[in-house]
This record gives C-alpha cells, structure tokens and sequence, in this order.
C-alpha cells in the first residue's frame, strides 16, 4: 500500500495540458471533461437540479396535508387530470411522495453528495492529479445522468411514475392492476435504478482505488484528511451492497414482465385469480434493505467526514480524537451491514432474529455517541468562526444528536410496534439522514467554493440560509414526533375521516407553511450559488480559510493535473492548528526538531 | 391575478434580500474585512445561544401542547400496549438526559468559545481516557435499553395463551374482512384460487369441516371481549397491508402468502374509553400502516370491545359463510346432505387442472 511520489506518464500529459488548457473545446473541457473537478461540478449541479424537483415535489404534497380537500386552481393548469378542480388527485399525491423520496435519497443525497465531494476531495486533500480512472470516472457521471433521464421521463409518462413508495415494496410494485404507478412507471423507475447503480459502482470503485494507491508521498493512510476516510468507507459501503439492490430489481423487473414468481403468492388483485405461487413478498423487502440501510450511511458518513474537518479548521484546533473518529466511522460501516431487518419488526419475521438486530441496531448508538462527543471535544476552548460552513456543521452535529437520538426509539422493536410506519419514523430519518445530510452538504459547498469556482458565496444570504433552514427544519420536524406517538400513520393524504389523527389538523397546516417558506429560501441559495459563479467576490488567496489540507495548495484557479509545479510531499497529518502556539501548520512542513510531540 | 400578486410580493422580496445581501458585502469590504468579520461572529454567536435557549423553550411547549393526543402515555388499552407504554418511558428519559446535555454543550461551548482576541485555540487532540469513559457510558445505557426492550419484546410476540379467541383478519384494496371460528374455535382451510367475490370472499375450502361454522364480517366493526386475550391471525389478498391499532399500541403486516399472528388483551371496553377520553362517539380505529395504493389512507375499519355477555349477544345473530352461501344445506332452513360436494373445490384439484 504505497505511495505514489512522482507524475505518471499519463499525468503528465494532463500536467502538460495545463499549461495550454485554452485549447481544449468546449464540449471535452465542460461536457465530456475528465477531469474529477469538472466532474464534481456536474454531479453537484445536477444533484441541485434533482434537490429543487424533489424538494417542489415535496411543497406541493404538503400542501395537500395542510389543507386537504381545499382547491388550489393554479395546480390544474399544471399538472391537468392529476390535479382536477385544483385538488391532488390520490395516485398523484402517492408519485409525489414516492418520486421526493427516490430522488432525494438516491439522485441528491447518494449522487450528488457523494458524487461532488468524492470527486472534488478525494485527487486535491490526497494529492493525486486525478483519479485512478478519469475515464471511468466520466461514466460513472453519464450514467448517472442516463438514470435521471429514465426517472425524469417517467414523470411525463401518461399513466404516471412509480407511485409505491421508494421503498417499491412487491406485490404493489409488480401488480400492474394494483395502482396506476405500478404499470409503465414502475418500470421505468427499476430501469433507472440500475442505471444509477451501475454509476455508482463505477464511482465507488474509482474512489477506493484512487484513495489506495495515489496518495502523493508521505501521505500515510493515517494522515488522510477525515472527509477522505468518510469517502473511503461511503464507496465500500456503496460497491458491497448496491449489487444486491440490483439483483432484486432485476427480479423485480422478472415478476413484472414475465411471469415469474420471485415475490409473489397468492394475488388476488382486482377480482383477478393470479397463478403465481411460492414466492415471497418479504424476500425483497430483505434485499432492500441490504442495501437501504447502509444506503443510510452512505448518505451520512461524507457529512460526517465534511462536519469533521470544517469544525476542526474554523474552531482552530484539531479535531479531538482522529483515531476514534476513524475507528467509529469503520464500526458504523461494519455495522450498517447488520441492521437491515430492524426496518422489518412488524413483518412478522421471527421474533428471536428480531431481538438480534435490536442489539445490532442500538450498538450503532455507540459509534455515533463517540462522533458526537469528539466534535463537541473539538469545539471546546476552540476559537471558533462562525462562517457559514461553520454554522451549517454545527447545526448536523444538532440535527445528528436529535435524529440519532430518536432512532433509538425506533432500532428498539418493543417501541417499534407502535411506532412503525408512522409519522415519527418520518420525523426522525428527515432530522438524521435528510436534513442533517443537507447540512453537511451546504457545509461542503460552502466551505469548498471558492475552490470550486475561485470565488465566495455571499455569506450574508448564507447565514439567512442557515438560520431559516435550522428554525424551519425543527419547526418542520420535531412536532411531526408527536403525530407518530399518536400511531398516525405515514402516507395519509387525508386525515379527515380518522377520529385518531384528525386532531393534528392544525399542526399540519403550520408544517405546511413553514416548509413553503424553508423550500423559498433554499431556492434563495440556488440563485446565491449561480450568481456567484459569475458575479461573486473573487478569492484573492490560496488559502483562505487558513487550512492545512492539500487542496489549498494549489493554485486558485487549479487546471486539470491540479498542482502546476510538482505535486507537493506531506510531513504531517492534517490537524496541526493551534500546535506551539501558531494558528495552522499547513501538511506541507516538514516537522522540526523542537516542535512539541502530542 | 391572486396568484401573479403573490408571485410579485415573492419575486420582490427576493431581490431587496439579494440587494442587501450584496450591499453588506461590499461594505464589509469598505471598513475592513476583518472587523466585517468580527461582527457577524459576534452576531452569530449570541444568535447560537438564543436559539438554544428558545429551541428548549420549544421543545417543553410542543411536549405540553401535543404529547398524549390520542391516550397519554402509559394509559394504552392493552396488556402489551402498557409495555410498550413503558418502554417509551424509559427509553423518553434516557435520551431526554443525553439530548439536553449534549445540546446545551454544543450551542453553548460555540457561544463561549466564539473567536477572540485574548484567547488562543487550545491544542487537545486526543485523551484516552476521555475517550473510554463516553464509550463506556453509551454502552452502558443501551444495555440498559436493549435488556428491557428484548425481555418486553418477548413478552408481546410469545405464543398467545391457549385460552385466546381467534379472529382472521384479511386486509385487500382498500377494505378490512374478518372471520371468527365459531363453535368449534378453529379457522377453516383456505386456498387463494377458490376466491369468489359473490360467495367466497375469503377463498375458504368448503370440504373442510372447520369451516363449516365460521362467521364472515365485514362492513361493520371487529366485536373484541374486553379482558380476554385474542390472537389475530392477519393475512392480505393482493398488496402488502399492516393492520395498526394505535390504542392498543399494535401492530402487524399483511402480507400476501405469509399469515402473520399478533395476539394482545384489550383492557377497556368501548364504553369505558367514551368515559375516560370524554367523547362519546369515541371508536377503537384499524388503521393500514403499510403503504398499499391509492386508497391507502382511507383503509379504516373499527374495533368494538365489550363484555363476554354483548359479544355473545352480537354473535348469535351472524350466521356462517357457508350456510350463507349455501342456504339448502342450512340445517336450521331443512335437513340436507352433508357436502356440497359440486362446489367444494380441493387445492389439488386444482393444481392438477393446470394454470
């Protein structure tokens, strides 16, 4: 497991590429570029393209549980027969749901996050001129868009996309006459999942070869930066369990198309008698979520890797316990793969294996406990700056503690007879895996910029995008808790004929109209982020944030190869702030003989 | 025209935002980026702790305001709705201590150590025994956590007491049907294929005798004995349903080809909850917790628990699936042969007869 010193051949002519990048066209330097950053660049922006559809998707179903039955004229000029008379049809409301939940965890939090950061961090913080395959690297991205091409054209298919829940639980996924979702849309959706897998293997792949075999020259696994470790166990995860995803899509796509029995038995459907026999409903619900909940992880562990290393850099100390920070990180990758079945309690899975995974599950709290108490270690005597990228880590350390906390709830099975599938498991994996994902990718994004795009964002509508969005999201989600304690269940379009969860109809009209408000200024932030491609304040020095990692020694504007001259050599782990009473000490110097040991 | 206001408010507010928003840049620029700074730290810093301050004012008022709508905790209508009532409760303070510890920290710690001139960042990068004791202390708490939650789980899902009344109940887009044994306390044979809408809902084997005396409900609420135990036996005809009795802190899936059981001891009759909740139309709802299509969120059905003495009452009056069906056979209407033997279709007959 060495270290790559020098330039390969093939980077080298990138490096030469460089110095006369003028000459790449438009298409080979923007499109189809190779290189990880422009990559990057396109995963986030398609990644914030998908956020606004998935998040506008989310404003209008709201809208139908704040104010059920009430009609809003404007939506039927939009959405014609789905929304007769200005009211969401019931398979209209049920795509709704199902597409805000497909796209966000899979296109925004899987892809674009880890597809952005991975790319962007991982060549600049290990010092490699690229990836291990830029070419693939390229794929993994077109693959991605050909899946958003499949998803996005399934919502303008005529009887509708998936409308199952993005969970797509058989027999409703596969039974064309069991809703409207589950005839054409349903294929597209599993069409567009393999596409999306296959990008993400293709990614993840990359990542881990890249992170293992080009570090420049000194830089031990030990002194990787934290997001490249969060990177390295987010692509193992990804690369050992989306596989199984795709095999139970496939069989999906069998007992959908051509008759076989994989998940079903005993249908009746709609009057109809089907044949099929001996299958399992369950099997797939196993298969799912082998990949579903470390899919969790991987939507968690980069914010967690990004939170690490913005909170270590703007509090000017480093971040407390590395070696535990990493060990944690590899229990929780472990573990995720031992959890699965507590999203099945109530499946009537045999109760012993259920009492299994209730202590597997609640292990998890102790990694996690051990992440929450090192930030908090990190923050304390620090000398903290409250940039945005600050702000938005610290507010995912709070989501993560108050959504962490509530799973608890859940991971217990006893408790989770009440509770499952109910508006708290909602609140709580929005707090924990959603929101607090989001936080650490606005962290990232605004903490990466102007490496990005050689400019700042403006801060002054970042700290509004902090606030409203941290108020929003507990105002949004913390009542919501209480809804699930009261066993109203998910998915309810309509409360009004339940004397049980008809009672919350005022709060969830207040959830509306905060959400409208917190959707509002996310759109703020959109615009804050295209504007300042253009028009922001320019960054006048390579080191702005006074960092110690190797991004920030290259150039503002890095070309393609990155570092002009040699790629630099690495002397420390990152961490070195505040040592021996200078602020940073960047990876770069080497250690001198009087500086302290810690 | 409503709607081109309130696009014009929206687009206003935006840009007088934006225009700040650039204006406060440029002027941070103009007196010194580094006192711009100073001030919006200082400004977020006190902002940090005024949110921790009124978050935890928030979280008491939502808590008095919403907790225990439906049944406080710890009043739930079944044995096992109890336990799981205090399962919540342990588990409710244990994780209320560590969240309020761990959030005052983190708000506060950044409100304390916000960056100042007079104080230098402390160098601390790791101490081992710092580390082991938050180690040990989670693992503490959750054995804690998992030790009670296993034994309570146990405890709900063992084998049902053999006293326990069985009721089937089959959930199908988008309605509840249910099936009481009748005199002879067990569930007839059902095979998928002998469905019929008109006189076989259910798709029961007819050559079965067990079958013979159960009792086909639907329409109308599930009559329960209050004090009794009963076991659900929970199946579905097309999609996956759960049946969710939030009173009772239950709950189960339906799923096609693979029976599930639930048993549990309703402890309050219907009349007794119109008492104690005030409202005197109150009704045990069956809520589907399970995602199942378009109607999912009206799949409704309601539960009555009563006296042995009214639930008797109550049943006399229902007369078998299979005397229904099959009136001639009815030994109350006139004596008739055994089995309808035209009609009683057998699995293998079936199988045999080709798909």
């Amino acid at each position: 497991m060495h270290v790559h010193s020098g330039v390969e051949v093939g980077h080298d002519v990138h490096h030469d590429d460089h110095h006369g990048h003028h000459h790449q066209s438009f298409i080979s330097k923007y499109v189809f570029s190779m290189d990880h950053k422009t990559i990057g660049k396109q995963f986030l922006i398609t990644g914030i393209v998908w956020a606004i559809i998935g998040g506008l998707f989310s404003v209008l179903f709201r809208l139908q549980l704040g104010f059920p039955g009430q009609s809003f004229p404007i939506l039927e000029t939009f959405f014609g027969h789905w929304a007769k008379g200005g009211t969401i049809h019931p398979e209209f409301y049920y795509a709704l749901v199902t597409m805000h939940g497909t796209v966000l965890v899979f296109f925004v939090l899987t892809a674009g996050l880890s597809g952005t950061f991975a790319n962007i961090l991982i060549p600049l913080q290990i010092g490699a001129r690229d990836m291990a395959s830029p070419f693939l690297n390229m794929l993994s991205y077109w693959f991605f868009f050909m899946a958003s091409i499949v998803m996005l054209s399934s919502l303008f298919i005529q009887t509708g996309p998936a409308s199952g829940g993005w969970t797509m639980y058989p027999p409703l996924s596969a039974l064309h006459d069991a809703s409207l979702g589950s005839k054409a849309g349903a294929d597209m959706w599993l069409i567009s999942m393999a596409l999306f897998i296959v990008s993400s293997l293709l990614g993840g792949l990359n990542y881990i070869s890249t992170i293992l075999n080009m570090r420049t020259k000194g830089m031990s696994m030990t002194r990787l930066p934290l997001p490249i470790w969060a990177m390295f166990f987010t692509a193992v995860l990804g690369v050992l369990s989306f596989p199984v995803l795709l095999s139970g899509a496939i069989l999906l796509l069998f007992d959908r198309n051509l008759g076989t029995s994989f998940y079903l038995s005993d249908i009746v459907v709609a009057g109809n008698i089907l044949p099929n026999e001996g299958g399992s409903a369950i099997l797939f619900q196993h298969l799912f979520w082998f990949l579903g909940h470390p899919e969790v992880y991987i939507i968690l562990l980069p914010a967690m890797g990004m939170v690490s290393e913005i909170l270590s850099v703007n509090s000017r100390k480093p971040i407390f316990g590395y070696m535990a920070m990493l060990g944690s990180l590899f229990a929780i990758a472990i573990l995720a793969f031992l959890v699965w079945a507590h999203h099945m309690f109530v499946t009537g899975l045999n109760p012993f294996l259920g009492s299994v995974f209730v202590l597997l599950t609640l292990l998890i709290a102790v990694p996690s406990a051990i992440k929450v108490f090192n930030w908090l270690t990190t923050l304390w005597r620090g000398n903290i700056r409250f940039t945005p990228a600050t702000l938005f880590a610290i507010g995912f350390v709070s989501l993560f503690i108050s959504g962490g906390l509530t799973g608890i709830f859940l991971g217990n099975s006893t408790i989770d007879i009440h509770l499952h599938d109910t508006m708290f498991v909602v609140a709580h994996f929005h707090i924990v895996m959603g929101v607090a994902s989001f936080f650490g990718m606005f962290a990232g994004v605004y903490h990466w910029y102007p490496k990005m795009f050689g400019r700042y964002l403006n801060s002054t509508l970042g700290y509004i995008h902090f606030w409203v969005t941290i108020c929003g999201a507990y105002l949004i989600f913390w009542p919501m808790h209480y809804e699930g304690l009261a066993g109203m269940p998910r998915r309810y379009l309509d409360k009004s004929i339940w004397q049980a969860f008809n009672q919350f109809a005022d709060l969830d009209k207040m959830i509306t109209i905060v959400s409208i408000v917190v959707f509002a200024v996310q759109l703020m932030f959109v615009f804050n982020f295209f504007y300042s491609i253009f028009k922001g304040r320019k960054v006048t020095s390579t080191n702005p944030w006074g960092a110690n990692t190797l991004e920030w020694t290259t150039p503002i504007n890095p070309g393609h190869g990155n570092w002009t001259g040699e790629i630099p050599e690495v002397h420390r782990w990152p961490y070195d702030y505040g040592k021996d009473g200078r602020e940073f000490i960047p990876q770069t110097e080497p250690i001198s003989a009087s500086e302290s040991k810690h | 025209m409503q709607t081109f206001f309130i696009v014009a408010i929206l687009a206003l507010g935006f840009l007088v935002t934006f225009q700040i928003a650039k204006a406060s840049e440029y002027v941070a620029v103009i007196r010194g980026a580094d006192k711009a700074r100073k001030q919006t730290n200082k400004i977020n810093g006190f902002l940090l702790l005024v949110f921790l301050i009124l978050g935890m004012i928030g979280v008491y008022y939502c808590n008095e305001r919403l907790a225990g709508k439906i049944l406080p905790f710890g009043s739930a209508a079944s044995d096992h709705g109890l336990l799981i009532d205090r399962m919540l409760k342990i588990t409710i303070i244990i994780t209320g201590i560590v969240f309020f510890i761990t959030q005052v920290l983190l708000f506060w710690y950044c409100f304390k150590y916000q960056e100042s001139e007079k104080r230098k960042a402390f160098y601390f990068p790791h101490n081992n025994k710092l580390e082991i004791i938050w180690t040990v202390i989670p693992a503490i708490a959750l054995t804690v956590l998992v030790g009670f939650g296993i034994i309570y789980w146990f405890r709900i899902t063992g084998d049902a007491p053999k006293d326990a009344s069985v009721v089937e109940v089959t959930g199908s887009q988008f309605k509840w049907e249910f099936r009481y044994p009748g005199d002879d306390k067990i569930l007839g044979k059902k095979y998928f294929k002998n469905y019929n809408a008109v006189n076989n809902p259910l798709g029961q084997l007819w050559d079965d005798p067990a079958n013979r005396d159960d009792v086909y409900v639907t329409g109308e609420p599930m009559h329960l004995v209050v004090n009794k135990p009963v076991k659900l036996v929970i199946g579905a005809k097309d999609v996956i349903h759960d049946v969710g009795l939030s009173h009772f802190r239950m709950k189960m899936d339906a799923v096609p080809g693979t029976p599930t059981t639930m048993w549990f001891t309703p402890t309050k009759t219907s009349r007794q909850m119109k008492e104690e909740t005030g409202n005197p139309d109150f009704v045990y709802e069956i809520s589907c917790d399970q995602m199942c299509g378009q109607g999912h969120w009206s799949m409704r059905g309601e539960i009555i628990v009563e006296t042995q003495e009214e639930f008797d009452v109550w049943m006399a009056k229902k007369k078998s699936m299979y005397y229904t069906s099959f009136p001639e056979l009815d030994p109350s209407n006139k004596k008739a042969p055994a089995i309808a033997d035209s009609s009683a279709a057998k699995p293998v007959a079936m199988l045999q007869a080709g798909k």
